[in-house]
């Protein structure tokens, strides 16, 4: 056994070949090539294909440059948790990986035990350096993940369903017992959203500055948090709602319906894009994963299922999980909140198959109530009846920040400069759409042609043919004679020629109209003896 | 068990001391920026109409002659510099900087119709309706800068009188030549008081002249029978001869491919031709509504400006149909003369209305000298903008150019002309023989012949 130990040690050693070497560059270079290339051969206009070859290997080389770059210069490698010999991942527990990471990661493991005010939900900012927690009682806190410092506590003293940041971590708001508020950092209230009314659930859609909100009889609204315009206020109609998400691909917003069905909504219809009956219960609860291709749902009946979001179809079900809470990791974890028990799946063979990677069990009756990855790190924090708990997750988090895009180490001037460049690339409403990657293209011309008569007639002769194989209904003695049975064959013909044929008339007729009553008229015989003789015959 | 977990120690990701600049740390992952496209889409809309914004091209005046400017030339030996000539036998030499002129050349009697600068830029060549060549010594640099307020009279070198009025001057490049045109073209050398050869060809004006860039001894000439005349010094008689519908006004050579040229044409349009195939233009730059009076090309190559009687200034690039940008002002009058500045940054024009005025070639580019931060956004800007400029809202920012009225409405009605004309043509073709009516292209049609 040990021998074998060493062998495959060994093995692991070998510097991978050329082969692999280009191999996996190739597939690093997919991701940053973002589809294929146009297809240049069809082009007839030889400068613009020359323009677009320029560009094309413009944008390959930049691909190349970004692949490179992903290859040699990212500064962390990402985590991980592998199980030896007969070990099991999911039965690893928390103290077992405690005694395994240094100091700084071991902090975040932890309970804070909050009696009173439960149960507690709770959100990140986009970089995962803070924490806005909010307890049922009116508990509402910020904290400062890094350093575990308390930035803000304050006690509203009304029933809070919800919190969520506004676009960095001065604003953040609340849905209370009536309407949503929002406060700043330091706790001072700054707006009251009494349209909105009593919401049960918030989302913030950071790149349109949209703070969603849903109420639990499924009405929609979007205010825009820069200029207080009601975006819009759709009735989802579809039964008493829970959940809301955002799916963060494309801004498209997934409201989950007691009747089993998930609705999506972009803010400028006012009809969803999407309506999927996923579960036979009540959805308890949504996750999108970042690339936007899965969704994960739960429903009472104790499934979850995921979802792939490009053909709508399920992928995967899941059964003996009643999660009230799920959420997906930067780098595709699927954690959901059963009970008092937090259960981490993975997608380890890479064809969507999630299976058990983790768990981890609280103190028996809490109930879990949030589960969220912090961004950028490698833990869950879980947020139940009695406060919250933070674990370790390996693996689960993106080991590289971009700091122009979140950063965990931004100081205040970065964060005030970053607030200036998101509100210029603040992106309108109407960009939200379920395939963002149409935005920047032009619609492909098509020019409407009248259908030639030989169409026209294959069309007519079709039509004729499919009402011939309908299959008359049996009826009583008298009625079903073949002659009747033939008379009604002709009777529906007719009518499947009548458009057809009442279209032609028409076309006709227009000639007629145009045409002028000169020597071309076929004129009745009788009248023929009046038309002029040709004067040069 | 193995385990890793992510561990960031706040030592190594942030700078060590307050005078460091903050680290960056880079991850292109297009996971990381969710809707990257409408993002780019959004930061083309607002490039798009910034640009709009600062687009303020005129920079100012140069108020001096009291007649109309009939004629500049750049000074090639100071950037800064400019000649400039009126219909009043002014002749001044401004300080672009300034805007002030540096000093006078007086002594012409009747219009200056050309001037030129030799490549050293130590002489000034000057001719006019008063039958003379007037060579002047340029006052150096270094004088220039010290006492440019001075305003000092300047005495010319040598005055030459021929028998006719004198239309244009260019001077070789890098040689001692000088070529003047009016009854005929002829040819000076600096150290002579006669021409030293002389070409005639038909008997009408011959109206502009310039040298090729980069074969010194040829150089084109256009002439009012309605021709462009190519000719080669080092023969005795012209080489080649194009006849159009209408006259050119002047010619600018390409100094990047010194084998093509452009003509000002009185059509309202500038034709590039190939000198070496001069049977069909290479491409016709359409948009102004009057004729256009002078061309010059910038010295990138890249794009060309032209001056027109309907009062504006266009700039088009050289492979290019229609114009880039149209300059105009209420007070600017018929554009006789324009230049590109040497540097390419700038557009000097001189007009009807005695004034020179003084344009930026990109019409919203910061002036002055740019932070390497504020150059990449420039840049970026730039990039995204050219990527989404087929979409039409940015199409419809990034084209649109106010237009004064009466332009506008001349430029309707060449519409509407063109228009009918070609449907004209079609319904013709469409009732003859087929085959028995070809349509010319337009890069051909205007030609009458070609003659060697």
């Amino acid at each position: 056994m040990g021998l074998e130990e060493e062998t495959g040690g060994s093995a692991k050693d070998v510097p991978p070949t050329e082969q692999e070497l280009s191999a996996e560059f190739d597939t690093t270079l997919q991701k940053y090539l973002r589809g294929e290339g146009a297809d240049l051969e069809a082009l007839k206009d030889k400068k613009l294909k020359g323009q677009l070859t320029v560009r094309e290997k413009l944008y390959g080389n930049s691909a190349k440059a970004a692949a490179k770059f992903e290859k040699w210069l990212m500064p962390s490698e990402g985590g991980y948790l592998e199980a030896e010999g007969i070990e099991k991942t999911w039965r690893i527990k928390q103290d077992q990986i405690t005694r395994e990471v240094d100091i700084l990661s071991s902090r975040n493991q932890y309970d804070i035990v909050l009696k009173d005010l439960g149960p507690y939900t709770l959100d990140f900012t986009p970089s995962g350096r803070y924490m806005a927690t909010a307890g049922r009682k009116g508990h509402v806190a910020i904290v400062d993940m890094k350093s575990m410092e308390l930035i803000r506590e304050m006690q509203v003293k009304e029933t809070v369903r919800d919190i969520v940041f506004l676009h960095n971590e001065t604003f953040f708001a609340v849905a209370q017992k009536k309407y949503p508020y929002i406060y700043n950092r330091d706790g001072i209230e700054l707006h009251c959203l009494k349209e909105h009314g009593a919401v049960s659930r918030l989302q913030f859609l950071k790149n349109h500055f949209l703070l969603a909100t849903v109420n639990k009889f499924g009405q929609l609204r979007y205010q825009d948090v820069t200029t207080g315009e009601m975006i819009g206020n759709f009735r989802t109609g579809l039964g008493r709602t829970e959940t809301m998400q955002v799916n963060p691909f494309n801004g498209v917003i997934a409201v989950g319906h007691s009747g089993g069905t998930v609705s999506m909504w972009k803010p400028t219809s006012a009809a969803p894009l999407v309506k999927m009956l996923c579960h036979h219960g009540p959805i308890s609860a949504l996750a999108f994963h970042p690339n936007g291709q899965l969704m994960a749902t739960c429903g009472r009946e104790k499934k979850i299922k995921i979802w792939d979001l490009r053909k709508f179809e399920v992928v995967q079900t899941i059964p003996g999980h009643h999660a009230k809470t799920l959420d997906f990791s930067q780098k595709g974890l699927l954690a959901a909140g059963t009970g008092s028990y937090a259960q981490v799946l993975g997608d380890f063979s890479g064809s969507q198959n999630y299976s058990r990677y983790m768990g981890h069990s609280i103190a028996k009756g809490y109930q879990i109530g949030k589960v969220s990855f912090r961004p950028y790190e490698d833990v869950l924090v879980m947020g139940h009846s009695m406060g919250w708990s933070s674990i370790l997750i390996p693996g689960s988090g993106e080991p590289n920040f971009d700091t122009w895009v979140a950063n965990p180490f931004e100081t205040s001037k970065q964060r005030r400069e970053k607030e200036i460049h998101t509100l210029l690339d603040k992106l309108p409403p109407e960009t939200i759409m379920l395939d963002p990657s149409k935005i920047g293209t032009v619609r492909p011309y098509k020019k409407r042609e009248k259908p030639t008569k030989e169409e026209m007639e294959a069309e007519k002769e079709a039509a004729v043919e499919a009402v011939k194989d309908i299959a008359l209904k049996k009826k009583t003695k008298g009625r079903n004679k073949t002659s009747k049975r033939v008379m009604k064959r002709k009777v529906l013909i007719d009518k499947a020629k009548k458009p057809f044929i009442e279209k032609e008339m028409q076309e006709a007729g227009k000639l007629a109209g145009k045409r002028k009553l000169g020597e071309e008229t076929e004129l009745p015989a009788s009248l023929k003896r009046f038309v002029r003789k040709k004067a040069a015959v | 068990m193995k385990v890793k977990v992510i561990s960031r120690s706040t030592d190594e990701f942030t700078r060590e001391r307050s005078q460091d600049l903050q680290r960056v740390f880079r991850n292109f992952d297009p996971k990381l920026r969710p809707q990257e496209k409408a993002v780019e889409y959004v930061r083309a809309l607002n490039a798009a109409k910034l640009e709009k914004i600062f687009a303020r091209p005129f920079i100012g005046a140069m108020d001096g002659h009291i007649d109309a400017i009939s004629c500049m030339a750049k000074n090639p030996n100071f950037l800064k510099g400019i000649f400039s000539g009126s219909m009043d036998g002014d002749i001044r030499l401004w300080d672009i900087a300034s805007r002030k002129t540096v000093c006078q050349f007086p002594g012409h009697q009747g219009a200056v119709r050309g001037l030129t600068a030799s490549t050293d830029g130590s002489t000034l060549i000057s001719c006019g309706t008063d039958c003379t060549v007037r060579i002047w010594s340029v006052p150096v640099a270094a004088t220039l800068e010290s006492d440019h307020a001075s305003n000092k009279p300047i005495e010319a070198n040598a005055v030459y009188v021929g028998k006719n009025a004198y239309w244009a001057v260019d001077h070789q490049w890098g040689g001692d030549l000088f070529a003047t045109t009016g009854a005929r073209v002829e040819i000076w050398n600096h150290n002579r008081s006669q021409p030293v050869n002389t070409f005639e060809w038909g008997t009408d004006t011959v109206i502009s002249v310039r040298f090729n860039p980069g074969e010194p001894n040829l150089l084109a000439t256009s002439a009012s029978d309605r021709s462009i005349a190519l000719y080669d010094l080092r023969m005795s008689t012209p080489a080649r001869k194009l006849i159009m519908q209408t006259r050119t006004n002047s010619i600018a050579w390409n100094p990047m491919e010194p084998l093509n040229f452009t003509a000002a044409n009185e059509d309202c349009s500038c034709y590039s031709y190939d000198a070496r195939k001069l049977d069909e233009a290479k491409c016709v730059h359409k948009d102004h509504v009057s004729a256009v009076m002078d061309i010059d090309y910038s010295p990138t190559g890249r794009e060309f400006v032209t001056g027109s009687y309907d009062r504006t200034v266009r700039i088009f690039p050289y492979n290019g149909g229609h114009s880039r940008e149209i300059y105009h002002t209420k007070r600017m009058q018929r554009v006789f003369c324009v230049k590109f500045s040497s540097d390419a940054s700038y557009i000097i024009s001189g007009s009807d209305d005695t004034n020179l005025r003084l344009w930026k070639a990109k019409a919203s580019e910061q002036m002055g000298v740019l932070l390497p931060r504020e150059q990449k956004k420039h840049e970026y800007q730039e990039a995204v903008k050219n990527r989404y400029k087929h979409l039409p809202e940015v199409k419809r920012i990034v084209r649109h150019r106010h237009l004064p009225r009466p332009i506008y409405k001349a430029k309707e009605l060449r519409r509407t002309v063109i228009d009918a004309e070609k449907k004209k043509e079609e319904r013709r073709k469409a009732h003859s023989t087929p085959g028995s009516i070809v349509t010319e292209s337009v890069r051909k049609r205007r030609i009458i012949r070609e003659v060697e």
